[in-house]
């Protein structure tokens, strides 16, 4: 990656995105290879909102490469919570780390923060906006499993809202794929998203019923309807219930289907999904490690240079 | 002005800005930051017959310079605009707004998620300058209509 930061999934190339899996197909082919890569190296970990998931798997990623981490551990008792500037944390934490993870509410936060800071700063989810390492190892399941070229997609639940996947169809957009997302209508992909899409010359439907396209899927991806988003339990009750998804949905889909979520799940797969074939979650999160210690690794050497 | 007389009286220092789109000129004032409170002396004509572009408005303020944000924003409400800035009475320059490539202050982000909203954030807003409006260079939020209800002067 020629890039300094990685802010949005718009500024990675094909080439980027394939330097970085293949890199990280090395990685899970042996592991234990990268354990000296990068001895003394401590990464940042700036989580202004709660994460388990992505927040471990940088540690894990960073620990297999030699190196540590440094953490501003949670909002309530950190100086944030004393009026401190994202702008201040950062070129304060810059102080003490080789590169920065941040996950921050507001959109924007991580290109405001890179501006600010020499080190390489990764956007682990602004807000509403983007979260490409997710789309890194989200990318890196869909080529393992059935191939990034002539690929239908199908990407469900909170397209409006949903960080994943403003990055994953950005992403998308450099391979030969066929778009759909399937959504409420007041959930749909916001102007921003849908610029970028359309200016890379995506190929995209909309679609409200997951069963106009489910048979022709090669991949479907899920993600969660969140309750908050809705005035009333009720409407958000008979609104979620409509994207959510069982084994007798998956009844009308191909074999080969790879079912995909970013985890963490509530209801929207039921778990009687999980023993079939078509279930990929588990693996797309357990991709979460080999493809962000590619993505350091490749961040990193840039610095060493 | 070359259209028509303005029926204001001359100023001596200060800026002339003609051709503004009609029905823009209070936009131009709010680019401005200026309400009136200031004690500067403006001159409105709004809707006043134009050669060039059927009606227009003009705006006259005594005393004050244009900084460059300033014209970029007047630039994308009032395309066809000129800048006169006088001195001693006299045009010592006049100048054709151009479209610039981003705006940079002036304009407030509509997404109240965005991290140049209501933050104690040290930067200023930024926009990148798109075919359908502006969009905001942190958030991607991209204004399309009504540019000038996002006006927020930075004085
Ligand atoms: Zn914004």
């Amino acid at each position: 990656m020629r890039q300094d930061h990685l802010i949005t999934a718009t500024q990675l190339s094909r080439a980027d995105i394939e330097a970085v899996l293949d890199r990280a197909a090395e990685i899970d082919a042996d592991p234990a290879g990268m354990a000296d890569r990068y001895p003394g190296t401590v990464l940042g970990l700036c989580f202004f909102e709660p994460s388990t998931r992505t927040k471990m798997s940088f540690e894990t990623a960073i620990k297999r490469l030699g190196g540590a981490t440094t953490d501003m551990g949670t909002v309530e008792s950190s100086s944030v919570k004393k009026g401190e500037s994202l702008a201040d944390t950062v070129r304060v934490v810059e102080g003490y780390a080789d590169a920065l993870v941040l996950r921050h509410p507001s959109e924007g936060a991580a290109k405001m923060a890179a501006e600010f800071v020499d080190v390489p700063v990764i956007n682990a989810g602004d807000g509403a906006g983007h979260h490409p390492s997710q789309t890194l190892l989200d990318l890196y399941t869909i080529r393992d499993n059935v191939g990034l070229d002539d690929l239908s997609i199908g990407i469900m639940g909170d397209l409006k809202y949903g960080r994943t996947v403003h990055s994953l169809a950005d992403a998308l957009t450099n391979f030969d794929v066929r778009q759909h997302f399937i959504s409420p209508e007041s959930l749909q992909l916001p102007r921003s998203v849908r610029f970028d899409l359309h200016n890379a010359g995506a190929q995209l439907r909309e679609h409200t019923e997951l069963e106009d396209v489910l048979p022709e899927l090669d991949v479907l991806y899920v993600t969660r309807i969140q309750r908050e988003r809705f005035p009333d339990e009720t409407e958000y009750e008979k609104v979620a219930g409509e994207y959510r998804i069982d084994a007798e949905t998956l009844e009308a889909a191909d074999d080969d289907l790879a079912v995909m979520h970013p985890l963490p799940r509530v209801d929207e797969i039921d778990p009687d999904v999980d023993s079939l074939p078509q279930a990929t979650y588990f693996e797309q999160s357990h991709n979460g490690v080999p493809v962000r210690m590619a993505l350091l690794d490749s961040l990193l050497s840039e610095v060493d240079q | 002005m070359t259209d028509h007389e303005l029926h204001v009286s001359k100023i001596r220092d200060g800026t002339v800005i003609d051709h503004v789109t009609g029905g823009q000129a209070l936009n131009v004032l709010s680019i401005l930051g200026i309400d009136g409170s200031e004690g500067l002396s403006v001159s409105v004509g709004m809707n006043v017959p134009s050669d060039r572009l059927g009606k227009k408005d003009v705006v006259k303020v005594e005393d004050r310079e244009l900084s460059q944000s300033e014209v970029d924003v007047i630039s994308l409400i009032a395309p066809e605009a000129t800048i006169n800035i006088i001195r001693d009475y006299d045009v010592a320059e006049k100048n054709r707004v151009d479209r610039p490539e981003s705006v940079v202050g002036l304009l407030s982000c509509p997404n109240r998620n965005c991290i140049t909203d209501g933050t104690n954030e040290p930067v200023e807003t930024k926009f990148a300058v798109v075919d359908e409006g502006v969009r905001c260079a942190y958030c991607g939020t991209i204004i399309r209509d009504s540019l000038a209800d996002h006006i927020h002067p930075s004085q």
